[in-house]
């Protein structure tokens, strides 16, 4: 059978209605054009270091190192980059390709809010129009990132359908794009979708690990025995992983949102609790029922409050090249505190996750040994949540 | 190949989408058989799925009422058995492609053609993904249905000369649900469809009102409704069958007069 463009093993494809079809075959034809384009490149990379301040810091983490008392722990803030988290990576990319396009609008679905920021941002530098979809039950859990999207001047569009999280703003921001496509550009937030999605949202975020492994050797002269990251769609984690792929040496270690327990039904940890399906234009795996309906998935962090994760990671667990753990809202919210008090970095509590899992690797390693923890984002846009998860209400 | 074409061969046709389950499977029963005999060709039968991204409001409500009823892939083949014993005319699936996928897509189409179902609609299936189905549907005669949208352009042809059954030509862009009016040139698409294919292609999207039933089918072989007839089962509930055989009967009549 032939298989069709898009492929990480049998997963990813376009699995999208036929009236997007040119759309997603102009944006394929105008990404392979841009790529190499070197006037785009320079664009771009001016815009990442003078506008979002990369490159990003690989800290080493000394204190949070000798309280685990195992392996070396270094940082990649990419909680530093501007609008806080690594979002800003991929949508600059896209913003600046849709703009080569002549497209004069983005819309974006967000879960967190921190891609719909990211969105907003870029749209408001580069002079676009913006609409951003997000579950109605996120604009209530993150509050603060509506008004940061509406004081950008983008539309922010609270979607009640579902589950009214994640995959609810995706399935309406497609939805939005079958209804406009001439002027508009859908940037989706991570390695997911229809191809090129997930390959061109990987190319953006693969700055991570680029600057990581240059950083690292700089640091101290050899690879990480470890990168871990979170994974929801999978699009830092993706970044985080992607230069390391080749170096067979290099464990990657994707952190899933467990929720309550992948005993439970109030998971959202894809990879060990999902079946291969077909989704949001890719196949892949997905938490569904034995019918193929998609499963109301669950994490206190609602970036991670997804059903489905990235092609290339559900083909990167089929080889075994990286593992994908899952990591309880208790463990993070521990985790979120621990890195706060420990080190005085407040992290996402999507990125609380890779910090929650890393706590328990790094001390049944060698000081020897070298783990590189991805914080994604930072953690101001959690922390009237997490202060509710502990039993304490503050007025943001 | 399926009993399809019969449903373009009394004049223009008229094809009524019902979404199986909604409110209850009693429910649907009654409906599909008033359609059937107030005119309708060819029924589109929905199995509902969890996230109908190609859905408007008004399906979407119809997928959740369902799903909120209990009904299962299981519970649809159980119920289309059930119609077959006294309805004659064709019947296709709309569905999603998880739906047919996490079924298995062998045990899927061998129950379709078990069931007499004649062809399945999976809008998230585009030309380019269709390979994956469509070679185990046609080894038990049922047609993989295709979608040539405005959008499609350069790809109608392609599309065409690979169509099975008939073609559903979506009238606008944007997802299902009613419109007041529809732009499209869609003249313009049907000619370069016959130039390519004498399969069938009928016109869905937007339609709700007899006289725009009547102008689509005169460009093209039919017109298809959904939406429309689903707000007659969010308003009347368990009582809709007889609303929609009134529907549908004014809907066949106006395709029928149009030349």
């Amino acid at each position: 059978m032939s298989q069709s463009k898009g492929r990480f093993g049998v997963h990813g494809g376009q699995y999208i209605p036929e009236t997007l079809m040119n759309a997603i075959i102009e944006l394929e034809n105008a990404y392979n054009h841009y790529k190499d384009d070197p006037e785009f490149n320079k664009e771009l990379t001016e815009l990442l270091n003078n506008y979002a301040g990369r490159p990003s810091l690989l800290y080493r983490a000394d204190k949070m190192t000798r309280d685990l008392g195992g392996a070396k722990i270094y940082l990649k803030r990419e909680d530093l980059n501007h609008t806080g988290s690594h979002k800003i990576n991929n949508v600059l990319g896209q913003a600046l390709l849709a703009k080569k396009m002549g497209k004069t609008r983005l819309i974006a679905e967000t879960g967190a809010g921190q891609h719909g920021v990211a969105t907003a941002t870029a749209a408001a530098l580069l002079g676009m129009e913006c609409v951003v979809f997000m579950g109605e039950e996120d604009t209530k859990r993150q509050a603060l990132n509506v008004y940061r999207m509406k004081l950008l001047g983008s539309d922010v569009i609270p979607v009640k359908t579902g589950t009214a999280t994640l995959k609810d703003a995706v399935s309406e921001a497609m939805r939005e794009w079958t209804t406009r496509i001439s002027d508009t550009h859908y940037c989706l937030g991570s390695v997911m979708g229809p191809h090129p999605f997930p390959t061109i949202v990987r190319d953006f975020q693969a700055v991570i690990s680029r600057e990581s492994r240059a950083q690292i050797l700089e640091a101290e002269g050899r690879l990480p025995d470890a990168v871990i990251a979170c994974v929801g769609g999978g699009s830092n984690a993706i970044g985080s992983f992607y230069h390391y792929i080749p170096d067979e040496g290099v464990r990657l270690i994707g952190c899933e949102a467990a929720g309550r327990g992948i005993d439970t039904f109030e998971t959202a940890a894809t990879i060990n609790t999902g079946k291969l399906g077909i989704f949001h234009g890719m196949k892949s795996y997905f938490c569904q029922d034995e019918y193929g309906q998609i499963a109301p998935v669950y994490s206190i962090s609602a970036g991670l409050d997804y059903p489905g994760v990235g092609p290339e990671h559900a083909y990167l667990h089929d080889i075994h090249r990286a593992e994908y753990v899952p990591v309880t809202d208790e463990e993070a919210v521990n985790a979120f505190e621990y890195l706060s008090r420990t080190e005085g970095i407040i992290p996402a509590i999507e990125s609380a996750h890779a910090v929650a899992y890393a706590m328990k690797l790094a001390p049944t390693m060698d000081k020897d040994k070298i783990i590189i923890i991805t914080v994604s984002g930072r953690g101001d846009k959690d922390c009237a949540a997490i202060a509710r998860y502990r039993g304490e209400d503050i007025y943001e | 190949m399926s009993d399809i074409r019969t449903a373009f061969q009394n004049g223009k046709a008229f094809i009524p989408f019902i979404t199986c389950g909604d409110p209850d499977i009693e429910t649907t029963k009654k409906v599909v058989r008033a359609a059937a005999e107030n005119g309708a060709d060819l029924i589109e039968l929905g199995i509902p799925f969890s996230d109908p991204t190609a859905e408007g409001p008004t399906i979407q409500g119809a997928n959740i009422r369902a799903l909120a009823g209990g009904i299962t892939t299981d519970k649809v083949f159980d119920l289309v058995h059930d119609l077959r014993k006294d309805i004659k005319i064709p019947f296709v699936f709309m569905t999603y492609a998880n739906v047919v996928f996490s079924y298995g897509p062998e045990r899927f189409m061998a129950r379709c053609c078990e069931n007499g179902v004649g062809g399945v609609i999976l809008p998230d299936l585009p030309f380019e993904e269709k390979d994956e189905f469509s070679a185990v549907a046609r080894q038990y005669g049922v047609d993989l249905i295709s979608l040539i949208a405005p959008t499609s352009e350069n790809r109608v042809a392609m599309i065409a000369k690979e169509a099975e059954g008939f073609i559903y030509l979506v009238s606008s862009l944007g997802v299902t649900g009613t419109r007041s009016e529809i732009t499209t040139d869609l003249g313009s698409i049907v000619k370069v469809i016959r130039e390519n294919t004498n399969v069938p292609c009928a016109v869905g999207f937007g339609i709700s009102k007899p006289e725009q039933a009547k102008a689509m089918a005169g460009v093209s072989d039919g017109a298809i409704v959904g939406s429309a007839i689903i707000k007659l089962l969010e308003k009347y509930g368990k009582d809709a069958a007889p609303y929609v055989g009134e529907y549908v009967k004014s809907m066949k009549e106006a395709v029928m007069s149009a030349e």
